[in-house]
Order: structure tokens, then sequence, then C-alpha cells
């Protein structure tokens, strides 16, 4: 092992990475992992189809990806950012600063949030808003007194639920998915037990009112878990009167473990979740640059194509795999070649 | 001399002290010895099962991630699907998306079915399409356009079945589980059974497992960790270039020429600190010195390669600088006698002694930074990566690529339990590198090490 040698490939390395910053041929993806998994589809189709080489697709979660995204203009920086939710205005205020003015939002379709359970666990069959809300609220309405939640069994509060320990186990505040809990089911949950009423009442305003109905209670009966799906399935194999949030895709890959449970009366399908029956869904989204289109070569053609009927229309690869095809579909193809860009 | 002692030893019959009557003192002794003993075996019989519960949920996991399920089918490839002009030009063909050959690989898989008069259940006949991967149409298509001249006829075709047929003859499957799961129903089952009597279906060994790409979420029987192999092969030589000469030049400095003072002191100190530092805490550092400020590619092997060298580096120079110390000062005294000069006596005598123990360290030096995924994570190499086999050795550097352990991680969080069952097997072909690693190791320092 000579020294020359070993100082000869080290210079070449030094070499490579100097031309590194000049090239990048395939389009960049980060963010939501509710995302990923379509993402993931639509990049491998595209690189079979396309004389593109496949797009990297990383995951991460929502906020991470669009932070990224915001951190500017420029090869080493990501071109599309994946997210399970819609970007906030601080977001976008974040993007500006750093350069990042024209965004193109693409919304692909619709996901369903399901809370499930352990196949052969009590039978949480039905829940309905309220339902989640005490059991997970920090304060709840009880015999008429805002208090804090102090429920350990579904039964207490709702006697057609089973007599099992309340547990479960929800996602962090990193996941897009828990806006969507907090806002679909705890403020539903909040609004229809009259515990919002009473805490205007007790002397609150409506923005505090809604922080605390979106409050989760801290005595160890709800889990923030941070992790993906993956994590929370292990969690309630390993506990039978665990209740999970998931979306409706990974559901359906896990059938042999896990069951669902109805919301306000509506089966989770991709059905009721495109006629809006199904209350608790949300929309996807993935952000484009639009200066990176024209450098970036395939950029334009990959969010052409995950919009296309053949990937994300009501047959195609993307609502076999669990996404709910978006009826406007029309509308957002039309922007994203004409390059709308978010006002 | 042991005829002394047995001469000089306690008289027989001597009642008070006898080696052969045991005082309690000396029971007491000896019962404090064997269990002992006795704790020790213990502790190793725990080590030892725990390493076997490992190895066998390992190899019963993992195993059966070497084997795929084969569907062999005549497919007639027609000329007015694939090719509606007939001039065989590569542009039209290429125009014809996966999306297009689908349906001729479904009719193809149909008539094979008719042909062996196996009856399809289905009030569509197009259902049966299930049993084939999502991979198939491309499959078909690549050949297709790699061999224009085979469209018009009939081609025999190996095709992947779809990850849930295989899981069933893995046992991973049952029909009872298919009864709530919209991907698969039971009498796709009974077709692939007939299938198998009848030799259409077969599940041998697969080696685009350990030499294939990764896939997306909707088809793991296609996923294999060749890809990731090569980011990791490409990350090491990166290690290997920078934290060796580096190293070793550290090493040798610190050993054989710098004074002995505070400042000398300080940097000991702080190189075995750096030992001690976890391993996430270097992939931030990447992340915001190579990424950010040096604005070198996201997700690239280079990237990952410069991260684990600072990881690696202490290990090397502390493996280092203990085999030059264990060269005794005789030797390095004769070289200065005959005149040599310090770097001669370094370069010539002392550095060759201590090269079995250094390329020792380096070994299992690269391998704990080839079983790494923390730091990795920050620097963009999770995810739905390695998916294009890079084309040359720089894009092999500067081209987005996963590592070993990394994909083992994206595979096990993914949501269809076939990629558990890959990611075991992942991890079969990552414990087969390491240990060959460590064997090399093992050999280098038996076959060279000198001992004074």
């Amino acid at each position: 092992m000579s020294f020359v040698k070993l100082t000869a490939s080290a210079i070449a390395i030094a070499a490579v990475s100097a031309t590194a910053a000049s090239a990048r041929d395939q389009v960049q993806v980060a963010g939501s992992s509710t995302v990923l998994p379509y993402a993931s589809i639509v990049a491998e189709a595209f690189g079979e189809n396309f004389d593109f080489p496949t797009p990297v697709v990383e995951s991460g979660g929502s906020s991470a990806g669009l932070k990224r995204f915001c951190e500017g203009v420029g090869e080493n920086t990501i071109d599309v950012a994946n997210a399970s939710r819609a970007i906030k205005s601080s977001e976008i205020e974040a993007c500006a600063a750093a350069g990042v003015t024209d965004i193109i939002e693409v919304r692909i379709g619709y996901d369903g949030i399901v809370f499930a359970s352990q196949l052969n666990g009590p039978a949480f069959t039905a829940f309905e808003p309220a339902d989640i809300f005490n059991a997970l609220g920090a304060k709840v309405l009880k015999d008429g007194e805002l208090v804090d939640n102090t429920y350990a069994q579904w039964s207490e509060f709702n006697a057609d639920l089973p007599a099992a320990d309340i547990m479960a186990f929800i996602p962090g505040t990193k996941h897009g998915t828990r806006e969507v809990f907090e806002e679909k089911v705890m403020m539903a949950g909040c609004e229809a037990t009259g515990a919002m009423e009473a805490m205007i009442a007790s002397g609150m305003s409506e923005d505090d009112a809604e922080d605390a109905c979106m409050a989760v209670r801290t005595d160890g009966k709800s889990v923030d878990i941070d992790g993906d799906y993956t994590e929370t399935l292990a969690s309630i194999d390993a506990n039978p009167n665990g209740i999970g949030v998931f979306g409706l895709a990974f559901y359906e890959n896990n059938t042999d473990k896990l069951k669902t449970a109805t919301m306000s009366g509506v089966e989770a399908t991709t059905d009721s979740i495109a006629s809006g029956d199904y209350p608790v869904s949300r929309p996807l989204y993935f952000y484009v640059k639009k200066a990176h289109i024209g450098v970036i070569p395939g950029l334009k053609e990959y969010a052409e194509f995950f919009i296309s009927d053949d990937m994300a229309g009501p047959d195609g690869p993307l609502s076999e795999y669990g996404l709910v095809s978006d009826p406007e579909l029309a509308a957002t193809q039309a922007g994203v070649s004409a390059e709308d860009t978010m006002q | 001399m042991s005829d002394f002692t047995a001469d000089n030893g306690p008289a027989k019959g001597d009642a008070k002290s006898s080696l052969f009557h045991e005082t309690t003192r000396t029971k007491r002794r000896n019962a404090a010895e064997a269990r002992f003993k006795a704790y020790g075996i213990a502790a190793i019989a725990t080590g030892l099962f725990f390493l076997v519960a490992l190895l066998v949920a390992i190899l019963g996991n993992g195993l059966p991630a070497f084997k795929q399920t084969f569907v062999t089918i005549p497919v007639e490839l027609t000329e007015a699907k694939l090719d509606k002009n007939g001039n065989r030009n590569p542009e039209d063909l290429a125009k014809v998306s996966t999306f297009g050959y689908k349906p001729v690989v479904t009719d193809a898989l149909v008539a094979a079915l008719k042909a062996e008069s196996i009856e399809i259940p289905f009030a569509k006949e197009k259902d049966v399409e299930d049993i084939l991967s999502a991979s198939v149409a491309a499959q078909v298509r690549d050949t297709v356009l790699a061999n224009p001249e085979l469209i018009g006829e009939t081609v025999d075709f190996r095709l992947l079945a779809s990850s849930r047929v295989d899981g069933y003859f893995k046992g991973r499957v049952t029909r009872e589980a298919l009864a709530r799961d919209k991907n698969l129903d039971a009498e796709h089952l009974d077709i692939a059974d007939a299938m198998v009597a009848a030799g259409l279906m077969k599940t041998t060994f697969n080696a685009d497992f350990i030499f294939g790409a990764d896939a997306s979420e909707s088809r793991p029987e296609q996923a294999g960790i060749g890809v990731s192999m090569v980011g990791s092969l490409f990350m090491m030589i990166v290690v290997l270039a920078l934290a060796l000469p580096i190293g070793v030049a550290a090493s040798i400095y610190l050993e054989e020429f710098a004074p002995q003072n505070k400042w000398t002191d300080l940097i000991e100190v702080n190189i075995s600190n750096l030992a001690a530092v976890p391993s996430i805490v270097f992939g931030i550092l990447g992340l915001a010195v190579f990424i950010q400020i040096a604005h070198l590619p996201q997700s690239a092997p280079l990237v990952g390669g410069l991260v684990l060298t600072l990881m690696t580096l202490p290990t090397i120079i502390i493996s280092t600088r203990a085999s030059l110390k264990a060269v005794p000062p005789s030797i390095r005294d004769a070289a200065l006698g005959v005149g040599a000069s310090k770097m001669q006596s370094v370069f010539h005598h002392v550095l060759p002694l201590a090269m079995p123990g250094i390329l020792t360290g380096t070994i299992i030096g690269l391998a704990q930074a080839l079983g790494e995924t923390a730091p990795l994570l920050l620097i963009g190499m999770v995810g739905f990566i390695a998916s294009n086999m890079p084309d040359g050795i720089a894009s092999g550097f500067i081209d987005p690529n996963s590592a070993m352990p990394a994909q083992i991680y994206e595979w096990a969080k993914r949501a269809d339990p076939a990629y558990y069952e890959r990611a075991w097997g992942g991890i079969i072909i990552l414990l087969v590198f390491l240990m060959t690693m460590n064997i090399i190791a093992v050999l280098l320092r038996r076959r060279f090490e000198r001992r004074w």
C-alpha cells in the first residue's frame, strides 16, 4: 500500500467532487412519508417509460421536506417537496426569503386516515369523533363540568364501546397526519361533546378554546409515534387494547393483522372518501420549484406523469395502492402543463 | 520442584491440617471459586443463547428472500399493439408505454391458463393479472425495445409472480388472510396451485435480490440490494482512501516525532473523545459542512464516505498508535545507531513491522463504517434512492445512491409485509460482508503479527 497511490486516489476524488456541482440529471424529491409510496411508484414507472433516470425520493416528513425545499434555488437543493398537508404561509415566506418564489402546487388525490386495532383484539368497530375526544382530550366535559381527563376505559363514556383500557398511538407532531387528526377528529369531537362551548363559556377566547380542544392528554394513555406506520403497527402488535392511526393504504397492506373502525358510521374505503362521506381524509400535495423546470431534465415530465390519468386516475396504480383519486384531476393536469404558480 | 513440595507437605494422618481433609475455610474458598466459574459459564451461555437466537431469527426470516416465485409463459408480441406503424422505428416503439404492454402480458397469461385448461373463476378474465407482478410489463417492454425483431413472434418469458402469490408459497400468506385483502383473492391461489402443477410456476433462487435495484412500494418482489451494495462499496473506497493515509500520518507524527507537551496531550485526549462521539453527530456535521457549505451533491456516496471517514479516523489512529508502540525501541535504536535518519528508521523499520496491526485496525474500522446507518439518514441516503446502477466511476461517487444498512432500514419501514422479509435477507448479506472483513482482519493478525 504505497502512499503515492493513496494520495493520488485522494486527489482524484477531490477532482471528482470539484466537478460534482456542475450537473445533476435526475429529479430529487423529498418530504412526506405518506406520499413516499405513491412517489416511489410514479418514479419507478417514470424511469421505465422515459429516457430520464429514475427520480430519487427521500422521506422524512412534510415539514422537513418543505424546509429543504425552501433552502433555495440551485442544483443541490431538491426540486419537488411531497406534503400530506398544504404549504403554510410561514413556509411560503421562508421560501421567498431564500429566493424560491415560483412554486407550483399539485394536488395528487386524497388519503383516508383510519383508526385500526388488532384483528383479534377488543371489538373497536364504530367510533364517533366524540369518542376519540373523550378518550384522548386533555380536558373533557364530565357531568357538565370541564375536568382533566381521567377516563381509563372506553366504556366509561360510551356503553357501546368495549370495556378495554384506553391506549392510543397517534402520529407525532412532525407528521402532517397529526394536523388532520387534530382538526377533523379532536375538534369535531370537542364540538360534539359540548366541551368547546363550555370552554368558551368559562371565559376562554375562541383561539384558546381551539388549542385546548386539540391538546392531547399527557398521562401516558396517548402515545406520540414519531416514526412511520410500521412503528405504530409494532406498538399495536404488542398491545391488544391499542388503537392506532394509519393511512388507508398502509391498512390495506396489513389487513391480516389489523381491523378498522367506522367513523360516524361510515367505513373507510376509496369510494366513501372520494364522495366525502368518510370524514377523516386529507388532500396530498407535491410542490415543484418552477425555477428548476428546464434546468433539471425531466422535472416537468415527472410532474405531468404523476397526475396523468394513467397513474393518478381512478384505475391507475396509485389508486390501486390506496390513493383516492381526485375528481378534479383534469384541472390539476391543465394547471401543471401551464406551469401555474401559487399566488 | 514437585518432588520437593510433595516431600515437604503436611504429613499423612495429621488430623489438624491435611490437604485431604478440607477445613471449613478451604471449603468456603473452593466453593467461592466454583461459584465464580459457574457465573462465568452462565455468562458465556447467556451470550451464546442470544447469538443463536439472533442467528435463528435472521436466517429463518431472511432466507426466504433469496427465493422468488416465477411464472414462465409464452407471450405473443402482437404487432398491432406494439408497433402500429409496422416500421420497427425505435422512437415509435418507445411511445408504447408499460400501460400498453400490460394487456399483452395479461392476454398471454389468460391464453396460457386456457391452454392448460385451468379454470378462471372470475367474471372478468383480466382479473387473473393480479397473479403477476406489476413489473412484468416493463420487463417485456425492455426486451422488445432491445430486440425489435421479436415483434410478431411468441416468446417465452420468465416473469415475477406478485408478492402475495410468492408469500403464499413461502407460508407468509394464507387463504383466510386474503379474505380481507383487496390485492388478491383466494381464487388466485387456486389458480397458482394449478399453475405449479402444470409447471408454469416455480419458486427458485433469485439472483436479482443480490444484484438488483430497489423497487417501489407496490412491487416488493422486484427489489434487490445490488445497487445499494455498490453505494456501500464506493463509500468504503472514499473511507479507505482518506482515513488510512490521514490516520497513519497523524499517528506516526504523534508517536514518533511530536514533542511531549501540553498541546500533544490535548490532541491525544481529543482523539480519544472523538472515538466516543455518537455517529449521528457526524451526520449533522456532514450535512452542515459538506452539503450546505461545500455544496456537494445530496445523497451521494462521496458525501457518505466523507462523513464515515470522520467516524473511522479515530479508530484507525488509535489502533495505529498502539501497533507503533508495540514495536520495541531497540529496533529504532539499532536503525539510528547504524546512521539512519529518524524518518528512515520509521519508514524502513518501524512502519513495516507495525503494518499488520495497522491493517487490522483499518479493516475493523471499515467494517464499523459499513454497518453505520445513523449519519446516512441526515445526508439523504434513505428513501427510494437505489434505483439506478451507476454508469461509471464518477457517477458511482456523485450520483444519488443508498448504502446496505440504509436500504435495510428503508425496507423495514415499508408497508408491505413482503419488504419485511427482504429486510432480513439484506441483513444476511450485510452480515456476510462484515464477517468476511473480520475474518480477514483475524487472519492478517495471526499470519503477520510479531511478538517480542
